[in-house]
């Protein structure tokens, strides 16, 4: 048995359940395209704010997305740090000089826009992945964007292979351990275990693929063109609206910017 | 509501064979095969006779352009099988690698939508397929919580859906414990009842499938038909022929190689072992405490997923366990090799998962269910030599214990072959042997029979049955009865993790039926 993630919805009629995969996966594009050359605060600030009032109202269980989050929080905190010792946006008056830490309340402000800008870019992806079932994100790509069925659903059934592999791994340490191997305390043995481990795991992932694929074929999924689909994702006009109201709050926040002067272009 | 089926399909092979690319030997030759639309024929034969090659032949997934050659011919209703593949349906031994989709509908749904059929017609067809093969769950039910048994009727309601002409079984049930087994013939037996498709069944294990089938048909190892006709009088009339072919013959007996010295000491005691896999919300093993003796066999058996396995491989010392002891008693350890005086003391009071590797091979030897996890050389020799030579044993010894074991266990012609290329029996016998090379006084074996032929079957048996009387305590994991009955000095059974029941054998001569 292996862990299975704890799901960021569990409400299947909760707004952001009900939005096509597509969608969400357009609207965090639009953000990312939006911000991705915004170097000020305020443009960032506000299309957060806005997230964070769209994840509020979506029925996200709200400590299960937190503790997903914690990676996220780390490499943003680091990233707030650097950016606030390296800048060189060094304007401003002095807020804390103590030797090679020299801070002034321009570098605060610089470290707080990537803080912001990294927040904002990031969420609407993590929240459009985490809250979207593997097979309707499948059904939604084949469906809208075209993708072939060939390559999808056989992401998608390799996809379901994975955790089986966390089993595999473990049976191949025990068998190894029965032959009279095992690492010990040298890391020399314990790099070459781990390596013929990986090896093997390797060899048996393509066997059962090979199995796999057998089984897929003799139950018709080859190229053919008029194939089917048992879940037809619907496009609503809820779909189209939130795109656009996501494009209209990106857009608002800049133009909020550039009319109070903060506006200011990444590399400027 | 009742299944349609469209006209079933019949089956004419002339001279057939394939021999897959790379292969000196053809897979099989000079087959023919008539099989009538709407018969019910079981295909059995040894291990290697090709039965597998036949039927993935017959479900048109055979590329002679790629994969081999072929000669003669085979048709299904007249035309080669790939033509008409989209009436066919074939199921596979493994449901782990046969289901697709992550909730039991769409796994269903996978081959409609395939088949182009439309949208309002699938879910339809969905909730008439699981009804046939009488999944207990509804479509939504997560395909990773299933057992064995449920997976594998959910394979086959994913080809019956497709509404077959022909449906091909390969051994469905040979992973399967016994009452998932008989849940999957009976879903087997419904679906032959109501749409009338022609059924070919592989199977070693004749007698549980006579109720079903018309005509049964046995391969002979070297190509060409060894028997053939009504079941009934095949096995009446070729009873000895067939057993001697490696052939499951229904109703021969086997006399039960019970213990004919009587227990001796204790070697191993398991104290209150148990086992949660991390996240898990329940503990797989709770509290198994039980003790192995030397000139004991004892067998341990439940249905899949009830912990057994996780079980075996703590009282063997290979799994950690969340708390709970495994321990040599003073009899194995009095079987070790001399260590260092202050070594000997610590490593051997120790919990068996303490143990470092190499010491504990010359203790428990631990027999997996898929031989090739313990495959780790290039040749048959080197696998023997691997164990005693990580015992610290001394070229020359290792050498003549090699020499022995390749003897005893039939493999000396294939000491120069790869382990991976050897027959499923070979494997079996291959992964017994580097067990026994480091001389364990324990054996521990998951699922040993699994998968193997009469003739395999039988040796492992006596072996394993030399084995106990010689001194050795033998613990077999298993869900084949059979085996259980002819062996077992003792009974184990584990439900969810918890060992309910014990069973001491009667162990009289004649008293049980076994058969072989």
């Amino acid at each position: 048995m292996s862990i299975v993630a704890e799901p960021l919805v569990d409400n299947p009629r909760a707004p952001v359940a009900r939005l096509n995969p597509v969608t969400k996966l357009a609207a965090a594009f639009v953000v990312i395209v939006g911000l991705l050359l915004t170097g000020d605060a305020v443009t960032p600030a506000i299309v957060l704010g806005a997230e964070l009032l769209a994840i509020a109202a979506a029925g996200i269980r709200w400590r299960v997305f937190v503790r997903r989050l914690w990676l996220l929080f780390v490499t943003v905190g680091g990233l707030g740090v650097s950016t606030l010792l390296f800048t060189d946006q060094r304007s401003g008056a002095d807020v804390l000089d103590a030797g090679p830490v020299h801070v002034t309340t321009g570098s605060l402000l610089a470290a707080t826009a990537v803080i912001l800008r990294v927040f904002a870019i990031a969420l609407p992806g993590i929240v459009a992945l985490a809250s979207t079932d593997p097979t309707e994100f499948a059904d939604a790509l084949v469906q809208h964007l075209r993708t072939p069925p060939r390559f999808t659903f056989g992401a998608l059934a390799a996809f379901r292979l994975l955790p089986v592999l966390g089993d595999e791994w473990r049976t191949l340490m025990l068998a190894r351990r029965a032959r009279g191997i095992d690492a010990g305390r040298s890391p020399v043995r314990r790099a070459r275990l781990f390596a013929s481990g990986v090896f093997a795991l390797l060899v048996g992932a393509i066997r059962r693929g090979v199995r796999l694929a057998a089984a897929m074929e003799s139950r018709g999924f080859t190229q053919r063109p008029d194939r089917t689909l048992a879940r037809p994702q619907r496009l609503r006009a809820a779909d189209g609206l939130f795109v656009a109201g996501t494009a209209a709050v990106v857009v608002g926040a800049t133009a909020l910017s550039v009319v109070l002067g903060t506006w200011r272009f990444l590399f400027w | 509501m009742t299944a349609t089926v469209t006209a079933p399909l019949g089956i004419r092979a002339h001279a057939w064979g394939f021999r897959h690319a790379g292969r000196r030997a053809w897979a099989i030759r000079d087959l023919d095969l008539t099989v009538d639309p709407g018969e019910r024929v079981l295909l059995a034969g040894p291990s290697g006779a090709g039965k597998s090659t036949l039927l993935t032949a017959l479900a048109g997934l055979l590329d002679p352009d790629q994969s081999g050659e072929t000669a003669g011919s085979l048709a299904v209703d007249g035309v080669p099988p790939a033509r008409i593949r989209e009436r066919i349906g074939l199921v596979f031994q493994d449901p782990e690698s046969q289901l697709v989709m992550a909730r039991a509908g769409d796994d269903v749904a996978f081959g409609l939508e395939n088949h182009a059929v439309p949208a309002d017609q699938i879910w339809p067809r969905v909730e008439e397929a699981l009804r046939l093969t009488g999944f207990p769950y509804g479509p939504d039910h997560p395909t990773g919580r299933l057992s064995g048994g449920e997976k594998q009727r959910l394979v086959l309601a994913g080809v019956v859906a497709l509404r077959p002409s022909l449906l091909l079984l390969d051994e469905p049930t040979a992973n399967l414990d016994p009452d998932g087994a008989a849940l999957v013939r009976q879903a087997v037996g419904q679906i032959v009842a109501e749409t009338g498709a022609t059924l070919v069944v592989v199977d070693h294990r004749v007698d549980d499938w006579l109720p079903l089938i018309d005509r049964v048909m046995v391969l002979g190892g070297e190509g060409g038909v060894l028997a053939e006709g009504d079941p009934g009088k095949v096995f009446a009339a070729d009873s000895e022929r067939l057993a001697a072919a490696g052939v499951w013959v229904p109703g021969r007996l086997v006399p039960p190689r019970q213990s004919s010295t009587g227990m001796r000491e204790p070697l191993l005691a398991a104290e209150r072992l148990t086992y949660t896999y991390p996240g898990a919300a329940g503990s797989a093993v709770a509290d198994a405490s039980l003790t192995l003796r030397g000139g004991e066999a004892v067998a341990v058996t439940g249905p899949n997923g009830s912990g057994k396995s996780t079980l075996a491989m703590m009282l063997a010392g290979l799994l950690t366990p969340t708390s709970g002891v495994s321990l040599a008693q003073p009899a194995l350890r009095a079987s070790l090799p001399d260590l260092p005086r202050r070594g000997r003391r610590t490593t051997f009071d120790r919990p068996l998962h303490r143990w470092p590797a190499n010491a504990l091979v010359r203790a428990v030897g631990t027999v997996f269910q898929d031989p090739e996890h313990q495959f780790l050389t290039p040749n048959v020799r080197a696998e023997l030599a691997l164990g005693p030579r990580m015992a610290g044993s001394s070229p020359a010894q290792a050498s003549a214990r090699v020499d022995e074991l390749l003897e005893r266990l039939h493999l000396s012609h294939l000491a120069g072959a790869n382990p991976f290329t050897l027959s499923g029996g070979e494997k079996r016998r291959l992964s017994v042997a580097t067990t026994l090379a480091t001389e364990p006084k324990v054996l521990v074996l998951d699922e040993p029979t699994f998968g193997q032929d009469r003739r395999t079957w039988l040796e492992l048996l006596h072996l394993l049955a030399d084995l106990r009387d010689e001194g050795h305590a033998v613990c077999a994991v298993s869900h084949d009865l059979d085996f259980v009955s002819a062996l077992a000095d003792r009974e184990l059974r584990v439900r969810t993790g918890q060992l309910v029941a014990q069973k001491v054998a009667s162990g009289a001569p004649g008293a049980k039926r076994g058969r072989a």
